[in-house]
């Protein structure tokens, strides 16, 4: 069944959106991430322009991370106060994103950093992840404790001033790696067209050591405000946001996160980050194919305006 | 009908007798004139017919004819860049501003059109994608380049890989050596706004008479609604999805509650 979509200009199968949004949000719910870094590659790979593609992403992502935010929220494993602090710095990197793809897309050079955004952090990420949970499943394997986390240990970022407490986490922090954090998350966000969730949780844990428990439920809170930040600014200043399109995404990810998050459970922690790492990895190569290899076509069109 | 080709018929026989002194009229009709882009759009074809008639009562018809069809579509400005490999990856270095150029071009016509006419007179008339006229921004100037202009012909054919530019030299048939019909193609992506038809008619090389129509491409329904809802009301718009996004989430998480 087509469907026309108003923004985007161009018709597509219902039941193939569909299934996208069932496919990334049964990943995204297994791991516990917004699914953005898979979901705008695949929109842009069906004809969808990248500009709306990323804007459009941004709402479906505020859709699947607040459907996590409340279950969290209910077994109280989230940190309120931290979120904001992230926020705070958040909704700047997301203005400063919004704009910044204004900027290059009328340079004609939005394609080009969304690409090499993806490669950069997706591979840099990716081999870390798979870095460290090979690693982590080598030390089960011999016998050794699982976790990396060393609560009593310290690093520079521990020394710096603007400390505050945060509580549900059982943190003692500086200020400035927490707004600096927020800030890159909401940046990368509105430039890639990414919740950042599989950036936000690895960095809380390994810079801010915030707990597992609530690491989650935070970033989720983050994420579903930041993006749906992005989606009201991206409505108001490139008007690229597609809404048919976004509500088959959402739908379809909603239902696929619930069967995702059950898969999740039965996994073992480490091997669950080896996949995600694997994944990203992958998504990361498949980007960085696409800027090297020579394109099949050299050319290109921009609609510029009317008249 | 019949009546009126009974009478072109007997006016040809007339006209014959009177001798070479006259020109034809075109008259033609469109199925359709109001193309609606809904929800479920994928496409559509339009129908034009037309009849060749003398222009007076002494006149006198010449066939064989050529007839050339050229619908354009609202105009629009666009860019086409080219990719340059820059340190190892593919990056669009240089482009070039098509300025106001149809965002929709179908040139249909019974023949090749440069079996149709000559050079100099396609030219003039810019039948042909070959000889419209594409003007491009080059520096301060706007002016159309040589037809094998890299830019030029990579825009045409990224035009036609859309579909939005079209170039049939079967598409017209005369059912009669004065009776003709096309078929006028849209394709799903074709863009918003009034299309003008020029409808041209040869004979032996030479322009003999011309005649025009239009049609109107509109969206409708919902997807209007959406559109324009995007366009002129961006914020509402955006809080408007942020807020079903919202919606979704919290139905979902209504739905699929476990504990």
């Amino acid at each position: 069944m087509q469907i026309y979509l108003p923004i985007a200009d161009l018709p597509v199968n219902v039941f193939l959106v569909l299934g996208m949004g069932l496919a990334v949000g049964y990943i995204s719910g297994m791991f516990g991430i917004g699914g953005g870094f898979l979901m705008t590659p695949l929109l842009i790979f069906i004809g969808i322009s990248p500009a709306v593609a990323v804007a459009t992403v941004s709402s479906h992502i505020a859709a699947s991370s607040f459907t996590g935010a409340i279950s969290y929220w209910r077994r109280r494993a989230l940190d309120i106060a931290l979120a904001m602090m992230l926020l705070s710095a958040g909704i700047v990197g997301t203005a400063t994103g919004v704009w910044l793809f204004t900027e290059l897309r009328a340079l004609d050079q939005l394609d080009l950093v969304i690409g090499l955004s993806y490669v950069t952090l997706l591979t840099v990420v990716g081999g870390m992840m798979i870095y460290e949970s090979v690693q982590a499943v080598m030390r089960t394997r011999r016998g050794g404790p699982a976790t990396l986390r060393r609560p009593g240990s310290h690093t520079w970022i521990h020394g710096l001033p603007f400390k505050l407490r945060f509580k549900r986490s059982k943190i003692y922090v500086s200020a400035i790696p927490v707004w600096a954090i927020g800030f890159l998350i909401g940046f990368v966000g509105a430039i890639m067209g990414i919740g950042g969730g599989f950036l936000l949780v690895p960095m809380l844990i390994y810079f801010l050591r915030v707990p597992t428990a609530t690491v989650i439920g935070t970033s989720m809170v983050l994420t579903l405000i930041t993006m749906a930040s992005a989606t009201v600014m991206h409505a108001a200043t490139n008007h690229l946001v597609d809404a048919v399109l976004a509500l088959i995404l959402m739908v379809g990810g909603v239902i696929g996160a619930q069967f995702g998050a059950r898969t999740g459970q039965k996994m073992r922690g480490e091997r669950l980050r080896l996949l995600l790492g694997l994944l990203v990895f992958a998504v990361g190569l498949r980007f960085a194919y696409e800027l090297v290899v020579q394109p099949e076509d050299l050319y290109s069109l921009r609609y510029v305006g009317n008249g | 009908m019949m009546r009126r080709l009974a009478t072109a018929l007997a006016l040809l026989f007339v006209a014959c007798s009177a001798g070479p002194a006259a020109a034809e009229r075109l008259v033609v009709s469109l199925s359709n004139h109001r193309v609606a882009v809904t929800s479920n759009f994928v496409g559509e074809e339009l129908v034009l017919f037309g009849t060749i008639e003398p222009d007076q009562a002494t006149g006198q018809l010449r066939p064989p004819y050529d007839l050339v069809v050229t619908v354009t579509g609202p105009q629009q400005t666009l860019r086409t860049r080219r990719k340059q490999r820059v340190l190892g990856i593919w990056v669009n270095v240089d482009s070039r501003e098509f300025v106001s150029v149809p965002s929709y071009l179908a040139v249909l016509s019974n023949r090749p059109v440069a079996e149709i006419a000559d050079q100099e007179t396609l030219r003039k008339l810019q039948i042909g994608l070959t000889y419209f006229l594409l003007p491009q921004r080059i520096g301060p100037d706007v002016a159309d380049t040589v037809t094998d202009d890299p830019f030029r012909r990579a825009f045409v054919r990224l035009q036609r890989q859309q579909g939005l530019y079209r170039e049939s030299s079967t598409a017209v048939t005369f059912l009669t050596p004065t009776v003709f019909r096309t078929a006028i193609a849209m394709p799903a992506a074709v863009p918003t706004g009034t299309y003008a038809i020029e409808v041209e008619l040869f004979s032996q090389g030479k322009l003999v008479a011309r005649t025009n129509s239009a049609l109107e491409v509109i969206k409708a329904g919902f997807e209007q609604y959406v559109a324009d809802a995007a366009r002129d009301y961006g914020l509402l718009y955006g809080m408007a999805t942020a807020l079903m996004a919202l919606l979704i989430g919290w139905f979902a998480s209504v739905v699929f509650r476990r504990d």
